[in-house]
């Protein structure tokens, strides 16, 4: 890592670069392996916060992750592979994305020194402080800017540091980004815009560090809204993202950051945005998900078959807007029934949309009411996150209740 | 006062009682001893996350010694010892962080996120520079109500870049409310060094451009704190108008415990601070240098202070958090039909479910 020259005269040159960010991070923000962690220190004074039964086994508890990655068979068809998680993913796409396109620029908050989940790691000392830099802190700021680089034809990568933090920059992506081409009679746009940003609950981020904000952008046409499910779909979405001519939102589930770990092509691939994907087939009822999510319902599939004797078809949406109706439809249109399953809150959640439109085009085909399982209708609790989720058991009730109708 | 806590300018001396003096004192040690304690606690496990406070804790006790009781505070998440010096007590710090059915909170926020009513220290939320036109309305508010009461509100220098800073500062002005805007410059927003998040002379600067008086304070003199902040104070009740309180400090610790600062800093600019420019070492040089402390009084608080600590921590620990109904409440002032549907309809899984939730910990 370069020297800082930092000008104020209270400030100490610094004496020794720091080593590569990689190795010393500690991601506490991200902490759901589901096994658990190193409880000491060492150099812990002796005798310091003996830890009473009672604690260790909230410490325990606490850990438990409400689901488990699920990874795909390894693809065969892009070449060499290597073993990613979720966040390495992401930045062997911006690695591939910087190295073809000389114009592709990475910025937002602390993404120099490699990011705050680590996803731009190296990337600065690889291609240089003009293309991956800091901003300050300010998301209407880092959209703004990130519109008119790529107004150019630039490619402007940005990061918004939590989707929670996203706000700010409302008006930049629903008024300007989304319409740029639209109301300049295609005269101008800024469809190399990408918008990157940490997104989903992650056992302990309460109100502010668990958000999905999908629905919100899901209400504006002109952007898209992309949720990958693992990491190589994480690394195929983004450079699809990145490619795409439309200005991109780009949600990485953080929680599947490190818990997320399998085989991924070292080169560049894409996988096809608004193309929802069925991964497994089934005969009795479609379940409807995206992101962290899909592993929760691939589970209920499970719990669905070996309790019930019940065939799930199981879908990830992947790309929120524009999406694949047609799949979603050719689905329900086979099994009659649709459970669909969200983090974020049920009203006006985008299971609404997919409802909606499924019951105008599968009326006939339905077996029983579309089902809902989502986050309750308040902010994202901190303690009682565990209550709050629509997790497996929730899922597999409402699933049951669905077979019984 | 200098690094050897030795005053400079005599006639700058706030000449403060010997028991306030004790009182700074004690407020930033036991601020740092409670720090310490909560930031292990969460490197084990045992609460999610915890942000400390080093080397800011001058900022935090001499302004808040400085207004009256009743000001309105608004904070951003690094000014605990605002409330550690207004008396909050460690259990509600401590079950605010452990989110325990003590906590007045309700356990719904991630730690360090505290609120107080009766301390007029308006709940932390996460999103950065938030709270800076609410802190404006607030002040106008208790302009129109003829209270004597000004408002603060503290912010980084980091969050000063956001959009919220510029329309919180011009409406001030523009409006006239008697607030104090008191920024902590501590070098770094995560990994960002100053020099990232601006190119002019910091905040203080700013406070001109909108019309706002500014000054620039060494933020780890808690005297220095104490006189801006108090002449700052004074004049916004008489006069109407806001001011801007610029303290420049150092960041000692990492950002949060999602943070490992030598990634981005190294440990000897770190040690520089810790050692060479700390506000208590220089409050307590000053104690020292007056005879109103000494090595015994410090080995004696030292040890008194982390038993409270504690204390106060086991028995957070200990309690249940609150009962999940909770997780409905407060959404609106009323329960609108549709949620207590979804309230009723947790209480009917958690029935035929309820071995696969933690339920042993929360209140029944």
């Amino acid at each position: 890592m370069e020297l800082s020259s930092l000008l104020t005269r209270r400030r100490v040159g610094m004496a020794a670069a720091a080593s590569t960010a990689g190795r010393l991070l500690r991601l506490g923000a991200v902490r759901a392996e589901g096994h658990c962690r190193r409880l000491r220190r060492a150099g812990l004074e002796r005798g310091f916060l003996q830890p009473t039964s009672a604690g260790k086994d909230a410490a325990q508890k606490r850990h438990v992750a409400h689901f488990t990655f699920q990874p795909d068979r390894e693809s065969q068809e892009h070449g060499q592979t290597q073993k990613m998680n979720l966040f390495q993913a992401v930045t062997s796409a911006l690695d591939n994305s910087l190295a073809k396109d000389p114009t592709a620029v990475i910025f937002g908050e602390d993404v120099a020194f490699g990011g705050v989940f680590r996803c731009t790691v190296g990337l600065r000392d690889k291609y240089g402080k003009d293309r991956v830099f800091n901003t300050p802190l300010c998301e209407q700021g880092i959209v703004g800017f990130g519109i008119g680089i790529a107004v150019t034809g630039a490619t402007a990568i940005a990061e918004i540091q939590f989707a929670d933090y996203i706000f700010p920059a409302f008006d930049q992506i629903v008024n300007e980004a989304a319409k740029y081409r639209y109301r300049s009679g295609d005269l101008f746009n800024c469809g190399s815009l990408t918008i990157r940003s940490p997104w989903g609950c992650v056992g302990h981020g309460g109100l502010y560090h668990s958000q999905c904000p999908e629905a919100f952008f899901a209400h504006c046409p002109g952007i898209k809204v992309v949720i990958p499910r693992s990491p190589f779909q994480a690394k195929g979405l983004l450079l699809s993202c990145i490619e795409d001519k439309n200005p991109c939102i780009f949600f990485e589930p953080k929680i599947l950051y490190r818990a997320a770990v399998e085989q991924v092509p070292v080169e560049p691939y894409t996988i096809p945005l608004s193309q929802a994907e069925v991964i497994q087939e089934g005969s009795d009822i479609t379940l409807v998900a995206w992101g962290t999510q899909v592993h929760v319902i691939r589970e209920v599939a499970l719990m669905a078959r070996e309790k019930l004797g019940v065939s799930c078809e199981i879908i990830d949406l992947r790309t929120i807007i524009p999406w694949d109706v047609d799949t979603v439809c050719k689905s329900v249109i086979k099994t009659g029934r649709l459970l669909i399953s969200h983090e974020a809150p049920l009203t006006g959640g985008f299971a609404s949309e997919i409802s909606s439109t499924v019951q105008e085009e599968c009326f006939l085909n339905l077996e029983a009411p579309i089902s809902r399982v989502c986050g309750y209708d308040t902010p994202f609790p901190h303690i009682f996150e565990p209550f709050y989720i629509p997790d497996k058991w929730k899922c597999y009730d409402a699933l049951r209740k669905m077979i019984n109708y | 006062m200098d690094r050897q806590g030795q005053i400079i300018n005599p006639s700058e001396d706030p000449h403060l009682p010997q028991e306030k003096v004790l009182k700074f004192y004690r407020s930033m040690t036991l601020l740092n001893t409670m720090d310490r304690i909560l930031y292990e606690s969460q490197r084990q496990g045992r609460i999610s996350f915890y942000m400390t406070n080093y080397g800011e804790e001058g900022t935090h006790v001499g302004s808040a010694a400085a207004l009256d009781s009743t000001d309105l505070v608004f904070g951003q998440y690094r000014e605990a010892g605002v409330l550690m010096y207004r008396d909050y007590p460690l259990e509600l710090f401590m079950a605010q962080c452990y989110g325990n059915m003590s906590d007045p909170g309700k356990g719904r926020q991630m730690p360090v996120h505290y609120g107080c009513k009766e301390r007029h220290f308006v709940t932390i939320s996460s999103p950065l520079a938030t709270q800076i036109p609410q802190a404006v309305g607030a002040a106008y508010a208790a302009k129109r109500a003829n209270a004597n009461r000004i408002v603060i509100c503290y912010f980084g220098e980091g969050a000063a870049s956001e959009g919220d800073a510029h329309a919180g500062f011009n409406f001030a002005a523009t409006l006239e409310c008697p607030i104090i805007f008191f920024c902590r410059n501590n070098g770094y927003a995560i990994s960002t060094p100053t020099y990232e998040q601006y190119r002019g002379d910091g905040i203080a600067a700013r406070g001109p451009g909108y019309g706002i008086m500014s000054i620039r304070v060494d933020g780890n003199d808690v005297f220095a704190v104490y006189n801006a902040t108090k002449e700052a104070r004074r004049r916004a009740v008489a006069e109407n108008q806001p001011f801007l309180i610029e303290a420049m400090t150092y960041r000692i610790g990492h950002h949060s415990t999602s943070d490992d600062s030598s990634a981005y800093r190294s440990v000897d600019e770190v040690n520089y601070w810790d050692k060479q420019d700390h506000p208590i070492s220089r409050l307590r040089h000053y104690l020292v240098s007056h005879g109103w402390w000494d090595e015994d009084q410090e080995k004696t608080w030292r040890k008194q202070s982390r038993k409270m600590v504690m204390e106060a921590f086991a028995q957070a620990e200990r309690k249940l958090k609150p009962n999940p109904n909770l997780l409905f409440s407060d959404v609106y002032q009323e329960m609108p039909a549709q949620l207590r549907k979804q309230q009723e309809s947790l209480a009917q899984h958690l029935q035929t479910y309820g071995e696969h939730y933690p339920l042993d910990h929360f209140d029944k």
